[in-house]
């Protein structure tokens, strides 16, 4: 059994993410190899050697691949990838990006958004927007996996290198997609998808000036800040923040729900939280059956004298 | 320019699945089902295109059993043009669905590909990435905002941490995310119209697939149900136990 990792990163530093894929790769073997693809990011192939569980880096430095474009990635990979039998990737949108490409360049099917590896071919992944569990075998010779991130702990990163690097010339241009520009969202705030606590605001908040209430009980608990599709298209917030099917998944140990019913959409995105917390005013609400503390009443009184408590 | 939408018929987003007590899947009899949310959107970007002035013709898709014809019509009542129901058992794996519709890319030759980033189902999100690898065209996942010029599409993507712009060389392929836009309902009128426009019936045979068994299904689980807690009655009840008896804060 060998397995390949593909890394997220910046080109400057690794994501957490990368670190849960090779934790949940500990169940098929003991040691990994770890592709690092992009421009001017050594520095990155580094950080992977120190991981624990990485017994090999293979380093593309490339202009080709600064902007980490499918076209160029999944040719790169497929043609590294023969030497292996698993080849993962988080499932975040890197990795929905990238790896279904891959597996289609191999002619294979994917596992995606895989929550256990039972073994060296069958997987849990939930389906139905959470609402059901399949156990699914694959009859592949490579096996394409994307990880659910929220469903692992991270790998340890140790301060010496333990892994070599060996680059890699594999250079694959590609002249039909051009890389334009990114807007990211700036925040002070912990990362939504690896909070310890995030607090989340729906539509019960009305409009997006009372949304400062869900930030500041954020930050008096340290956490992240999420939303629910409503809060989305009413335009509170944007549209990174959604927790849900179709946003963003987690599982903090602390989600506090606000003014937010509970759709299955919703739930879908934050139901393996450890300890989820709804504050609503309809005590109806679906939010309340999965909330292990539910507070029924006005928010806007209930959330300030929340904050002054803290 | 042709554009080519595929679309899936899943079970309802609203209904409440049910997990089939011998764990061979979920119930479907007598359950409602609609088009795929995110393929709707696919759908409405077409006819948008169209309205414009960008697309000359709206052809959409859709591999599965008979009834799958019902979401082909609802596509054709909202603007499209016609339908190619690809007859196949229900659950083609993604890499199928990819190679035939690859092949429905070889007859048609549109410019661009619209389709959902995933179906609500099998919640895989591959079919689109799958199909611009097979036909080795670029690929614009996730997108929230398609712009069509001369023989280019800038397309702006949903990542995370923010949005991503890519500029791609036409043909290509898209998948859409929510905000793209807002689809609309069809109109009594256009139902009754849907009815007449053309829809071609293929097999996946004659569009010269394989169906090869990638994956089996072992078995499909209820989650584990997460318990119902408690109902505080204070602000300083609930500070309290998430302090002491959950040790979170």
């Amino acid at each position: 059994m060998a397995t390949l990792i593909i890394a997220e990163h910046n080109n400057v530093s690794l994501s957490p993410d990368t670190l849960k894929v090779v934790n949940a790769a500990m169940a098929l073997s003991p040691s990994v190899s770890v592709l690092v693809a992009g421009a001017r990011c050594r520095a990155v192939a580094d950080e992977v050697g120190k991981v624990t569980g990485v017994a090999e880096v293979l380093l593309a430095d490339n202009a080709v691949y600064e902007h980490q474009l499918a076209e160029s990635l999944s040719a790169l990979i497929a043609e590294v990838a023969q030497r292996y039998t698993h080849i993962l990737a988080p499932a975040t949108t890197f990795g929905k990006n990238l790896l279904p490409r891959v597996a289609a360049l191999l002619d294979v099917g994917q596992l995606s958004d895989v929550i256990q590896i039972k073994n060296a071919d069958t997987v849990i992944r939930p389906i139905y927007a959470g609402n059901a569990l399949a156990a699914v075998k694959s009859n592949d010779p490579i096996k394409v996996i994307t990880i659910r991130c929220a469903a692992f702990e991270p790998a340890q990163e140790q301060d010496t290198q333990v892994a070599s690097v060996s680059e890699l010339d594999i250079v694959v241009a590609n002249d039909m997609t051009q890389f334009v520009s990114k807007q990211a969202v700036e925040s002070e705030r912990p990362e939504l998808a690896v909070a310890r606590v995030v607090v989340s605001g729906g539509r019960g908040l009305g409009n997006s000036e009372s949304f400062a209430l869900v930030e500041k009980l954020a930050d008096k608990l340290g956490g992240a800040i999420g939303a629910s599709r409503a809060a989305v298209d009413a335009g509170f917030v944007s549209n990174d923040l959604q927790v849900g099917q179709t946003g963003k998944i987690v599982a903090p140990e602390l989600y506090i729900a606000v003014g937010i019913s509970g759709a299955i959409q919703h739930l879908a995105g934050m139901k393996d939280s450890k300890v989820i917390v709804a504050i609503n005013s309809d005590p109806d609400a679906p939010i309340f059956q999965i909330a292990d503390y539910g507070l029924v009443g006005d928010l806007f009184e209930l959330l300030p004298e929340l904050i002054d408590s803290l | 320019m042709k554009v080519l939408v595929a679309i899936k018929r899943v079970i309802d987003p609203y209904v409440k699945i049910r997990v089939k007590s011998d764990g061979s899947g979920v119930e479907t009899n007598n359950v409602k089902m609609s088009m795929n949310p995110f393929c709707e959107i696919a759908v409405e970007e077409a006819v948008r295109l169209k309205e414009a002035g960008v697309a000359d013709e709206v052809i959409v898709v859709s591999a599965g059993e008979i009834n799958c014809q019902e979401q082909l019509r609802t596509a054709l009542a909202l603007g499209a043009d016609r339908a190619i129901h690809i007859e196949a058992e229900t659950g083609l794996e993604p890499i199928t669905v990819a190679k035939a519709l690859q092949s429905v890319m070889e007859r048609e030759q549109p410019r661009l590909v619209l389709m959902g980033k995933q179906s609500i189902d099998t919640d895989n999100n591959q079919v689109a990435q799958m199909l611009s690898a097979l036909t080795q065209l670029p690929q614009g996942t996730f997108a929230s905002e398609v712009i069509i010029k001369g023989d280019a599409v800038t397309v702006t993507r949903e990542i995370d941490g923010g949005l991503e712009t890519l500029s791609l060389t036409l043909p290509a392929i898209i998948s859409t995310d929510l905000r793209l836009n807002e689809p609309r309902y069809a109109s009594l009128p256009n139902i009754m119209k849907a009815k007449k426009k053309p829809m071609e019936q293929l097999t996946v045979a004659e569009l010269g697939v394989d169906i090869v068994r990638h994956q089996e299904v072992i078995e499909v689980m209820p989650p584990p149900e997460r318990q119902g807690g408690v109902r505080v009655a204070s602000v300083s009840e609930l500070v309290d136990k998430l302090k002491n008896e959950a040790k979170v804060i």
